[in-house]
């Protein structure tokens, strides 16, 4: 038998300590993709720290400030009441994901740290540069139909399976974390990593470090916004593309604006020189097609995913439209 | 079989026990001993093992015994020349990737899964094509006929008429997917005694398999197999994976059980082939077909020919003097593929009714016009009359229950926003069989009904079925009668395939309660009771308990004289989105022309199981192949994807309803197949309606709709 240690624990602070620096342990919370990695050989973890009782699953506002815990459970934070009225984008970007009943144990910071869906990664008998750097790509010539057209590297050309954070990033969200010696905050644009030359690396988090939560500031985004998501089945089927669209309009014009993309990039995509060109704009077509056309510059297909070049700006403007039209 | 909780008399007489997790499928029973089996599986896709390292896993703890080629427990079968080239243990040879080269038996699953990934194996490798279309391409790859040319006229005639067209259409490799994963327990004793719980649509054909590998006597094998969790067609053979199960038994003295994982579904329990199909339609300008040219290529494994009957429809289907058909099939180095529902005619039937709406748009003709137009009164391919068939009549009641009065004829001419609204149909058929069956009945003087025969359910509703048959013909309540069925020890019937066990088995349940009935008239006459006396005064009269029939039932020559076959044909309504590429199915009719329905919640459910593996087949179902390394990249739930319940509309089931007079007694039909067959084509279609966009390659996603 591959062993390994199980620990649970009931405070972030033990589970920090537990945690030490040992690259070979890891948190365990709703175990949906971590035992899967476990069980196809992916990974295996000599320590696995249950941290399922770690009381950090609060959702609440503390000024102008939403802070959600990172053990609330995506259902949790999907139906909350307060998530719906203030921050509906992330709810219907929760809802965008996996199936019900994933959702009802799958928890904030484990749809974070989730790892990505490329096949090459979960077949050890394939090549792949994220799960054993070196052995190289399988996807850059393979099947890449569900793989990545901006920020790729020679190394890897996976994408971030995840919703969430694409409401997230686009929320200006930020995480906080935890290590022995007190807490840091970093922007959520900064928690997960482009794959350059360390595919392995997914994020920014350090080895003596856990996600305590999130906090993300109130916005005048909840009544234009529109999280669409298109793939090869109404649902449970990750992102083709992903769209996390969100404005305010004042007098006829576009005040505030959040874009991002899923389904495209190594890490959550947000789309900032779209978000530039329309800041001040009417919300009109033409705009939303030009914005879409910027978001486009530097991308780069690998062939299966060729279709994404198109996809990508017609699921910005569909996006735009669905946020419009909900005035 | 429990039947409580019955609310009417057309329920699933095992509709209870499924429910509420009583019903016990193979995987779910526990013997004293049992162990446990784990398949070690190659990672090269063709050449030789030169040297398997079992070592460590035969001392990691609570292994009992890795079995292999190395040590190869006897197969009598297997010892001699000839049959299969793929002998499981007793050949070093590696045929596809993803094979199963040993298993490793231990006392837990784990144990044995751990055990079994410490088993390694070195290989001389050889170069191999996993890639049909490549394989297709190359003159020098091999390629055998599937089936003999038919020629009908003129050959190619098509080429020649007013209006002609000539198309390519693609399906890839699908995988049945049942919910339940395949496998068995076998408990192999002393005195070469063997019973198997099995995961099969026929137990006598596993009693059989089993019998002539290991050359003991049928009577030896006990195959149980009471319920199955979904078929497909992929539990029509036993396959390797089995027979090593038995063997790991055989040897160790002790039950194993073994259940494959979601991957392993990919590899060893077969496929619908991909499939690639040229269409030549002719027509005059009148729009009648002048000429009809099908040919197919299928894919096959290396190791092993597989054929189906892909061109079989374009003979009959429409009436045409000059028709002609060739079908090839092309080995590559994959596993074997198996029938999956709607076996051959489903692929057929997507490149056939695709061209034919291909050929209505060329004519500007409303399809379902064209369709009524070239419908044949008689079958042109046997030269027979069809024994019945109610084809207008279902094109008219579905044409009615769509709303394809509200159909443009003009592809894109239903706009809201980005949403394109289209309308498709097509036509399903499929031979009616009736095979040869027996059915034990036992009439008693509780009341109650026992009928009994070695026939599977893989979830039609068999024993319903046969319960409704019984029922009517002896105006005994269901909840008075019970089938048994799933058990080898049983009277004979054949394997659950080819939609023919209610056609079959029904009929022999039909003559068991004839001669029930007349045996009770003659106990009646005899002892002076009125003839319509109820069974149960007669048989206490008689002092009988019980009186007990078998009878063995076929078909006679009526097939000499009539063409039979069962028809369905498919209404959808599309939506696509011309930003996204999504394409939704807003709206199902399907029409069933089977005969007489004899069950109809269960045909009802037939008919709505066959619509979703459609939409499968249609928008979501490919098993996609890294050509490079001859394995599969989405073998999982996640990423091979069937319909989900979001993807799948209100499905409107109807049925003609009307006996066939000549088929068999109950005047019904089969219908798991035609549920299926031409599904994908009517989504093809209504696809092109919706946005001019004509895919020819399944299944139509988002990418292929924005090309």
């Amino acid at each position: 038998m591959i062993n390994f240690q199980y620990l649970r624990t009931t405070t972030a602070k033990s589970a920090i300590a537990l945690l030490g620096k040992d690259k070979n342990a890891k948190f365990l919370a709703g175990g949906t993709n971590l035992i899967d990695l476990m069980k196809r050989g992916v990974t295996a973890p000599e320590k696995l720290i249950d941290i399922n009782h770690v009381p950090l699953k609060q959702i609440r506002q503390i000024g102008n400030k939403i802070h959600i815990g990172a053990l609330a459970s995506n259902t949790a934070v999907a139906d909350h009441p307060l998530i719906k009225e203030k921050l509906p984008l992330l709810s219907r970007a929760l809802q965008a994901g996996a199936s019900a009943q994933l959702r009802n144990v799958a928890t904030v910071g484990g749809n974070m740290m989730q790892r990505t869906r490329c096949g090459y990664f979960y077949d050890i008998e394939m090549p792949c540069n994220k799960r054993q750097p070196g052995t190289g790509c399988g996807a850059m010539e393979g099947f890449n139909r569900m793989h990545a057209i901006f920020g790729t590297s020679e190394k890897c050309i996976a994408v971030h399976p995840s919703d969430m954070c694409v409401a997230l990033i686009a929320l200006d969200a930020e995480v906080i974390l935890a290590n022995a010696k007190g807490e840091r905050k970093l922007s959520f644009k900064d928690f997960h990593r482009l794959a350059g030359d360390t595919p392995q690396l997914d994020n920014n988090l350090k080895a003596d470090e856990m996600i305590i939560g999130l906090e993300i500031p109130t916005n005048n985004l909840a009544k234009n916004y529109h999280y669409l998501k298109v793939r090869d089945r109404a649902s449970y089927a990750f992102a083709l593309v992903s769209v996390a669209a969100a404005f305010e309009i004042v007098n006829n014009k576009i005040t505030d604006v959040r874009l991002a993309m899923g389904g495209v990039a190594h890490k959550p995509w947000r789309l900032t020189a779209s978000e530039i060109f329309l800041k001040g704009k009417e919300a009109s077509l033409t705009n939303f097609e030009q914005a879409a056309q910027l978001a486009m510059k530097d991308a780069k297909s690998f062939g299966g995913n060729d279709f994404k070049l198109k996809l990508a700006p017609n699921t910005i403007i569909e996006a735009l439209n669905l946020a419009k039209s909900k005035a | 079989m429990e039947k409580n909780m019955l609310k009417d008399e057309n329920d699933r007489v095992d509709g209870f026990l499924k429910v509420t997790g009583k019903a016990k499928y193979f995987a779910e029973y526990d013997l004293p001993g049992l162990t446990y089996g784990v398949l070690v599986t190659s990672t090269i896709t063709k050449g030789k093992i030169t040297t398997l390292e079992t070592k460590a896993a035969e001392k990691a703890p609570g292994v009992v015994a890795v079995i292999s080629h190395l040590n190869k427990p006897p197969a009598a079968a297997y010892e001699q020349e000839g049959g299969p080239q793929m002998k499981i243990f007793y050949t070093d040879k590696i045929f596809y990737n993803g094979q199963p080269i040993a298993i490793v038996v231990a006392n837990t699953f784990e144990r044995a899964t751990y055990a079994a990934s410490l088993v390694k194996a070195t290989y001389a490798k050889e170069t191999f094509n996993t890639d049909f279309e490549k394989a297709l391409k190359d003159p020098k790859a091999k390629k055998l006929q599937g089936q003999a040319d038919y020629k009908r006229g003129e050959e190619n005639a098509y080429k020649t008429a007013e209006v002609k067209l000539e198309e390519r259409y693609f399906l890839p490799i699908e995988t049945h997917n049942p919910m339940e994963l395949h496998g068995i327990i076998a408990d192999w004793r002393p005195n070469n005694q063997l019973t198997v719980y099995a995961k099969t649509q026929g137990v006598k054909a596993t009693q059989g398999t089993i019998a002539n590998v290991f050359k003991i006597p049928m009577e030896n094998i006990q195959v149980n197999s009471e319920f199955v969790g979904g078929g497909f067609g992929m539990a029509l053979r036993t396959w390797p994976l089995e027979i090593a199960t038995i063997m790991a038994s055989k040897h160790i003295g002790k039950p194993v059980k073994l259940v494959v994982t979601r991957m392993q579904m990919f590899t060893m329990v077969g496929n619908r082939p991909a499939a690639i199909q040229t269409i030549g339609l002719g027509a005059n300008k009148d729009g009648k077909l002048t000429g009809i040219t099908h040919r197919a290529y299928g894919e096959t494994s290396a190791y092993e020919n597989f054929t189906e009957g892909v061109v079989n429809m374009a003979k009959f289907m429409y009436q045409c003097d000059n028709v002609n058909t060739s079908y090839v099939i092309v080995p590559v180095d994959l596993g074997v593929p198996i029938w999956m529902r709607g076996p051959g005619e489903a692929t057929g039937a997507f490149a056939l009714e695709s061209a034919i709406d291909e050929m209505a748009h060329a004519l500007d003709m409303d399809p379902l016009e064209f369709r009524i137009k070239n419908d044949p009164e008689t079958d042109q391919q046997k030269n027979k009359p069809f024994s019945s068939k109610n084809i207008k009549e279902a094109y008219k009641m579905g044409a009615e229950k769509i709303g394809w009065r509200n159909r443009k004829n003009k592809p894109g001419s239903i706009v809201e926003g980005p949403w394109q609204t289209g309308y498709g149909v097509s036509v399903g058929v499929f031979n009616a069989n009736r095979g040869k069956a027996s059915v034990k009945g036992i009439l008693k003087a509780d009341g109650s009904l026992l009928l009994q025969s070695a026939t599977s359910d893989i979830g039609p509703g068999t024993g319903t079925g046969m319960t409704l048959i019984a029922s009517k013909l002896m105006g005994i309540p269901v909840d008075k009668i019970t089938f048994e069925l799933g058990d080898s020890s049983l009277p004979p019937a054949p394997s659950q395939g080819g939609s023919a066990t209610l056609s079959t088995v029904g009929s022999a349940v039909n003559d068991v309660c004839v001669a029930l009935k007349s045996t009770i008239a003659e106990l009646a006459a005899n002892s002076n009771m009125d003839a319509t006396s109820n069974f149960v005064d007669v048989l206490k009269k008689n002092n009988l308990p019980q009186i007990e029939i078998t009878k063995e039932s076929q078909g006679g020559k009526e097939r000499d004289n009539y063409s039979m076959y069962s028809f369905s044909i498919h209404f959808v309504q599309v939506k696509v989105n011309n930003l996204t590429g999504v394409v939704k199915i807003s709206k199902i009719v399907s029409v069933g022309d089977s005969g007489t329905i004899v069950s109809p919640k269960t045909a009802r459910s037939q008919m709505v199981g066959g619509a979703v593996g459609g939409i499968g087949m249609a928008l979501t179902e490919e098993s996609i192949i890294d050509h490079r390394y001859g394995r599969y990249i989405n073998n999982n739930f996640a990423d091979y994807h069937v319909p989900v319940n979001a993807d799948v509309p209100e499905i409107d089931v109807n049925f003609i309803n009307k006996p066939d007079p000549y088929i068999n007694p109950m005047g019904a039909k089969g219908m798991g197949e035609i549920a299926l067959i031409g599904f994908s084509a009517a989504v093809a279609n209504a696809v092109f309606n919706a946005t001019g966009k004509r895919i020819r390659t399944l299944p139509i996603t988002p990418d292929k709709i924005l090309a």
